[in-house]
């Protein structure tokens, strides 16, 4: 039976009832349920799981509301005891701080606010970011749904104003030392980054921690600030900032590949500056790189390694290897290619970074044949249909495809799980994930990891070979070395970065076309 | 003196509009943060929304 609960004008953020709903499914009498406020996209969620009625057609965006199928009534007393305490427990943790609700209450509460960090739906980010910009508050807009008009008008206002709209869709920034949203704790040094791709700038900034440097400044743009559209409005405003900031040294740009025009633009302040700048265009033109007098990069993980030796005033070279010998990882690869069975041929990258799942397959290329994907290089290789998947794969499960109704898989791993389970097959030999820890991520993603896949290979005949890199430092909130054993104890081989562990794949793959062949 | 590099010379103090464990990950650094209770204008009904910035506009 389908039972309701609706309670009018109480508001809660998405992620958190996103969250509640996934606990309280686990309740024994439960077929299905949705806890969300009244949005439309909610609303044919419910109807798509066959939870929809007239009573949540009309509520409004401020209607909380609880529909699940049930055994019986008792059950759904259970849901809402269970959903009253999740919420009750929520409160209690975030603090009796008072809250304002406007603006300009909060301006009063804290008058010398110079940041804002806004993650809100999608559909009400734009007048709420034109207001704080309008009170000379620097933002940081988190949500995505913003339109490409909206984000023109708001990054131009900023402009005008001298201020920072890092986003929409900005995932990740480091300000003045401290993580914002999906960041990681790096050591303070001489390096600034400007990103547009979140999970990018975070590879980058904690190899350049590991290598032993640091970060003046990290600023994200969102990903279609180098499109034509939008011109590299806010690359080109933190680029600027960086120039003129003492306290960087070496600048790092990132971004897929930009418009022509843009990269013009882009390229041309780059040659404008005296500080060495190095830049990746992940798989875009190098030559255009090197004629503006920058740094061109191979991988993220090679920016990393040459804004280091920049920093230290040494000559960059370009990384191409391992950070092991030659030997030890050839030894590592033989032992492994040797264990599979005649079955077993195919590629599978399960990916939470979008920008790690891109660097893996334009890393690959076609050499052990086409890759398909939901974001392909190409055309001919987009998968249609996700629910049985075949050959080489490799997925950005923090597309929209995946999230629809449930938190982001950094956030909530169990996305990633449930894939391990239906992705995972005999015919598989080699399967390669991101684990990103950092404030904003999951309180131990490494681990759920490693407990899917001990389930996983409960059910296998056949042993799949398990490659992955963290994205981490030690001064995380997660511990990265107890990341590290807990993937390691459960078989897998945790390489240094994703280029690396790409590399590793790579090794693997045509090892094993080699005893096919 | 430009914007962005006041911000670079001074602390950072936050308004939080959103997911309050972002809220939470700065208290936990100690950098000053307000969570605003944030819930979308007039319940979220676009006709109603328009007409409120048409009467502030002509305030």
């Amino acid at each position: 039976m389908i039972c309701y609960e609706v309670r009018k004008n109480s508001y809660y953020d998405s992620v958190t009832l996103m969250l509640i709903s996934k606990e309280v499914k686990n309740i024994e009498g439960v077929k299905d349920v949705m806890v969300g406020m009244g949005t439309d996209l909610n609303k044919e969620l419910s109807n798509n799981l066959g939870l929809g009625s007239e009573k949540l057609d009309e509520l409004s965006p401020n209607d909380f509301f609880i529909s699940a199928d049930v055994v019986d009534e008792a059950i759904m007393e259970q849901v809402v005891e269970r959903v009253n305490g999740l919420l009750k427990e929520k409160k209690s943790s975030a603090g009796s701080d008072y809250r304002p609700a406007t603006i300009k209450s909060a301006l009063e509460m804290m008058p010398e606010a110079n940041m804002a960090v806004v993650s809100i739906a999608g559909q009400y980010a734009e007048g709420e970011v034109s207001r704080l910009l309008d009170n000379d508050l620097h933002v940081m807009l988190f949500s995505d749904n913003v339109s490409v008009e909206a984000e023109l008008r708001l990054k131009q206002k900023a402009v005008d104003k001298g201020l920072l709209m890092m986003g929409p869709d900005c995932g990740t920034a480091i300000i003045n030392g401290v993580p914002l949203a999906f960041a990681n704790v790096v050591k303070k040094g001489p390096i600034g980054i400007v990103g547009a791709s979140g999970t990018g700038t975070q590879e980058v900034s904690t190899l350049i921690d590991k290598l032993g440097s640091g970060l003046s400044q990290v600023i994200g743009t969102g990903g279609r600030d180098l499109k034509s559209e939008i011109g590299g409005l806010m690359m080109l405003q933190g680029f600027e900032a960086l120039m003129r900031d003492e306290s960087t040294e070496v600048i790092v740009l990132i971004s897929k590949p930009p418009s022509p025009e843009v990269a013009e633009k882009i390229l041309g302040k780059v040659s404008e500056t005296k500080k060495p700048v190095v830049v990746d265009f992940i798989g875009g033109d190098i030559e255009a790189i090197k004629a503006a007098g920058a740094y061109p990069c191979l991988t993220l993980e090679d920016a990393a390694y040459k804004a280091v030796a920049l920093a230290k005033g040494e000559t960059p070279v370009d990384f191409t290897g391992f950070s092991l010998s030659d030997e030890a990882i050839d030894k590592v690869v033989t032992s492994k290619v040797a264990a599979l069975k005649p079955e077993q041929k195919y590629f599978r990258g399960l990916f939470t970074g979008g920008t790690l799942a891109d660097e893996a397959m334009k890393m690959l290329g076609q050499s052990f044949g086409g890759i398909y994907s939901n974001i392909p290089l190409s055309p001919e290789y987009a998968i249609e249909n996700l629910t049985t998947l075949s050959g080489h794969v490799c997925l950005d499960l923090g597309e929209d495809q995946f999230t629809v109704g449930r938190p982001h898989p950094m956030i909530d791993p169990s996305t990633r799980s449930d894939r391990f389970k239906t992705d995972i097959a005999n015919d598989v030999a080699v399967v390669l994930v991101d684990v990103v820890l950092g404030y904003g991520s999951h309180e131990n993603p490494a681990k759920e990891v490693a407990d899917a896949i001990h389930e996983v290979n409960k059910k296998l005949d056949n042993n799949v070979i398990y490659v992955a890199s963290i994205t981490g430092t030690e001064g995380d909130p997660q511990d990265l070395k107890a990341s590290q054993s807990v993937l390691e104890a459960e078989g897998f081989i945790v390489m240094p970065s994703n280029a690396q562990a790409v590399r590793l794949v790579q090794k693997i793959m045509d090892q094993l076309n080699k005893k096919g062949a | 003196m430009n914007r962005i590099d006041r911000l670079f010379s001074q602390d950072l103090k936050v308004i939080n509009m959103g997911l309050e464990s972002f809220s939470k990950d700065l208290k936990k650094q100690e950098v000053p943060v307000v969570q605003m209770d944030w819930r979308p204008r007039a319940g979220g009904n676009a006709k109603l929304v328009a007409l409120l910035d048409k009467l502030k506009s002509n305030k």
